[in-house]
């Protein structure tokens, strides 16, 4: 699904992503680990296509597409969603008026008519049920006000109604405690199929004991430095990252 | 990458070229340019005005020669040349109309550019429609259904001729003739405009509309509202505005008074879309508007309205708290894009016990435009237990633009109540790829960002209004936004 190739990339010219290499399958979860200033969420924001960045190098295909070639609203018709760690307010939109615009926009782009209000309505209706959110939430103005794990649980709710292809959960389970980690993790699993993808960034293999991921990768001062299953989470949470540094040395 | 970004945003709100721009070739009347007593003779003339409104004119126009434009707004612009403007423009041809058949086709089809259809406003929203073009109306409708209320909505000239009592004992209470500049210039020369007269304790059934629209080349537009609401009754009046492309500014004056007796409630809507000139900043319409609303004991006026268009805007929509326990409110949206500048807010005068006022005003600039907020709230000595509040928020987009508040506060009472909440802020990179990665492009995402941000203000304005002022706003940042 997701075919990234020798990757490079900076911000303000300085390298961020020093060549890296990441594939993804259908039917997969990915798990990105490593220590701040890894460029963890540089990569999501590049694959999502923030303007910020300079590829320098490398490629990033979805599907045998060249995604650097596609704006920002563009990928996420294709089917990538980002939830974001630091999900913006938009003060008077409502949660419902959001994600109706995101869902109305991206079917006009495939060239279908706008959802019908009644099949948009069951729809929110189970997803929100889904994740267990209020429906006096759905109304307030979009994550203003909210609190850390409100924001977060949102997020879901609009993967949940977006149906992405690839989603990228960039630290997801910051600020989220324990009853909504469990929330928002069982939302995810219960949205994965065999035809879609997830990659989580986190910090912390806390997530991962409910997100079970098929890989882990360790990304280290721009790359991928080391790959392995559910285990190597649970080695980084006890030896932390200090020794895949003495490795590298090495 | 191809992506949009908000200097391409930028780059096409400059090449975006007024959508209304086109100009009706309509015969007119037009009187030769320039203004002299014989010349505001003549207008009243014209209209076969009775000796009282001449005498009110001429009085006017003696005020306004002694009279100089205001200069304290935050705008900046070459004086109009007052010699230079005819004052007077007709559609030439226009007998009683019945039906729209009767309408010149052409006039018409400008509707029809414009998205207003008179069908459509009759059938869909129960609308009266009174449409200004050039100052004299052409359409009435529901005139009929309205007249079995005892309800009077015609063009003002006509109330003139058939119920002078009420307008001679309301026409400039609220605003004096040397009210003003602009005020007094409108009551030498207005041409045409709207009366309405809801008896006592009647509620209008329908929302009453105008729809104004400036064509003729060079002259200008002198509106007059007036709008008296009888004890206990209600009305819903709206006000909407469009006007064609020209290369010379030119001049909107108009003057609204509108009088809500005790008990009574008038709500006021306006959508203002006025020609802004082009992204040079050269041409478009001088909108120096006065409008006042008095309220007497128990009585209500709301002002909302949306402003997106005019070259200036110079405009404060007021309400006179006369009456204990009468209420005043002002929601505003003031859209400025390019060199566009505006000055706009309204004054709320507490002079009764108990009155209440509340102002939520706002302000959305792009381009290289300037726009200000300017309020005052005054309570006077007697005004015991009066209460104001105050919003003023700024949405900002781009680097060129400006937006200022100047809130006057005035208060001589020490039980009266104000707050003042001020906010700006910028539609950012951050909210656009937040929107972007959800699928929403750019351009979508700024009307939704804006639409969001006006909410409190368009949810004020009726229904099919509404949906309307919505779409106005997308327009205007369709090019604005970038």
């Amino acid at each position: 699904m997701l075919k990234i190739e020798n990757l490079q990339a900076s911000i303000d010219n300085k390298l961020i992503l020093k060549g890296l290499n990441l594939e993804v399958k259908a039917g997969e979860v990915h798990a990105i680990m490593g220590p701040n200033g890894a460029g963890k969420s540089t990569l999501a924001n590049i694959i999502a296509g923030k303007d910020d960045y300079e590829i320098s190098s490398g490629t990033i295909e979805l599907n045998g597409e060249d995604l650097s070639e596609l704006a920002p609203e563009e990928r996420a018709h294709n089917g990538v969603f980002l939830s974001f760690q630091y999900p913006v307010e938009i003060p008077g939109v409502s949660v419902t008026n959001f994600i109706k615009t995101a869902i109305n926009q991206t079917r006009k782009a495939k060239g279908l008519e706008d959802m019908p209000a009644k099949e948009m309505l069951k729809m929110i209706r189970e997803k929100s049920e889904l994740l267990e959110i209020d429906r006096k939430f759905l109304s307030r103005s979009l994550n203003e006000g909210f609190s850390g794990g409100e924001k977060k649980r949102n997020e879901i709710f609009q993967m949940a109604m977006l149906e992405p292809k690839l989603a990228i959960l960039d630290e997801t389970d910051s600020g989220l405690d324990i009853d909504a980690l469990r929330i928002v993790a069982n939302g995810v699993n219960k949205l994965k199929s065999k035809d879609n993808a997830v990659i989580v960034i986190t910090h912390y293999q806390r997530l991962l004991e409910y997100i079970v991921p098929d890989f882990v990768h360790v990304l280290y001062d721009g790359k991928i430095v080391k790959t392995g299953d559910a285990s190597l989470a649970l080695e980084l949470e006890a030896k932390g990252y200090d020794w895949i540094k003495e490795e590298l040395v090495q | 990458m191809s992506k949009y970004t908000e200097d391409d945003l930028e780059q096409e709100l400059k090449t975006k070229e007024y959508k209304y721009g086109f100009y009706t070739e309509i015969e007119s009347e037009t009187f030769a340019k320039g203004l002299s007593e014989e010349v505001v003779i003549a207008i009243s003339k014209k209209k076969n005005e009775p000796d009282w409104m001449t005498d009110w004119r001429l009085e006017a126009y003696r005020v306004w020669k002694t009279m100089k434009e205001p200069e304290w707004a935050n705008v900046h612009y070459e004086k109009p040349k007052f010699q230079e403007i005819a004052y007077y423009s007709a559609p030439k041809a226009k007998p009683k109309l019945n039906s729209l058949d009767e309408v010149d086709p052409e006039l018409l089809d400008t509707f029809k550019r414009l998205g207003i259809s008179l069908d459509e406003q009759k059938k869909l929203a129960n609308v009266a429609v009174d449409i200004v073009i050039d100052s004299v109306s052409v359409a009435t409708t529901f005139k009929k259904s309205l007249g079995e209320k005892g309800i009077i909505f015609m063009p003002i000239s006509e109330a003139i001729q058939e119920h002078p009592e009420l307008v001679r004992k309301y026409l400039g209470t609220v605003i004096p003739t040397t009210d003003n500049f602009y005020a007094a210039l409108n009551s030498a020369v207005f041409s045409d405009g709207s009366f309405c007269y809801i008896p006592k304790g009647v509620r209008c059934p329908m929302e009453l509309s105008t729809y104004f629209r400036i064509n003729e080349g060079g002259t200008g537009q002198f509106e007059r509202t007036l709008v008296v609401a009888d004890k206990g009754s209600y009305v819903s009046y709206l006000e909407g505005c469009t006007a064609p492309s020209r290369d010379e500014n030119q001049l909107h004056a108009a003057v609204v008074e509108l009088i809500a007796m005790d008990d009574a409630e008038i709500k006021y809507s306006t959508v203002q879309n006025w020609y802004p000139g082009n992204k040079e900043g050269k041409g478009g319409v001088y909108n120096f508007v006065t409008k006042r609303a008095l309220c007497e004991t128990n009585a209500k006026v709301s002002w909302t309205q949306v402003e997106t268009g005019s070259a200036i805007t110079w405009k404060y929509p007021s309400c006179i708290l006369k009456g204990n326990n009468s209420v005043g409110e002002f929601y505003s949206i003031a859209v400025t894009n390019n060199h566009q500048q505006a000055d706009t807010g309204t004054k709320m005068i507490h002079l009764g016990k108990n009155t209440r006022s509340t102002i939520i005003s706002k302000g959305i600039s792009a381009g290289k435009s300037q726009n200000s907020y300017r309020g005052l709230v005054q309570i006077s000595p007697r005004a015991e237990n009066a209460r104001n509040f105050s919003q003023c928020d700024s949405l900002l987009m781009g680097n060129d633009c400006g937006a200022h508040t100047f809130p006057y506060i005035e208060v001589k009472n020490k039980t009266a109540q104000i707050e003042h909440e001020a906010t700006t802020s910028k539609i950012g990179e951050e909210q656009l790829f937040y929107c972007n990665q959800r699928g929403i492009d750019t351009e979508k995402a700024i009307a939704l960002i804006v639409n969001g941000f006006s909410k409190e203000v368009l949810n004020n304005l009726p229904m099919e209004f509404a949906v309307e002022a919505q779409k106005l706003l997308e327009i205007s940042l369709e090019g604005s936004v970038g």
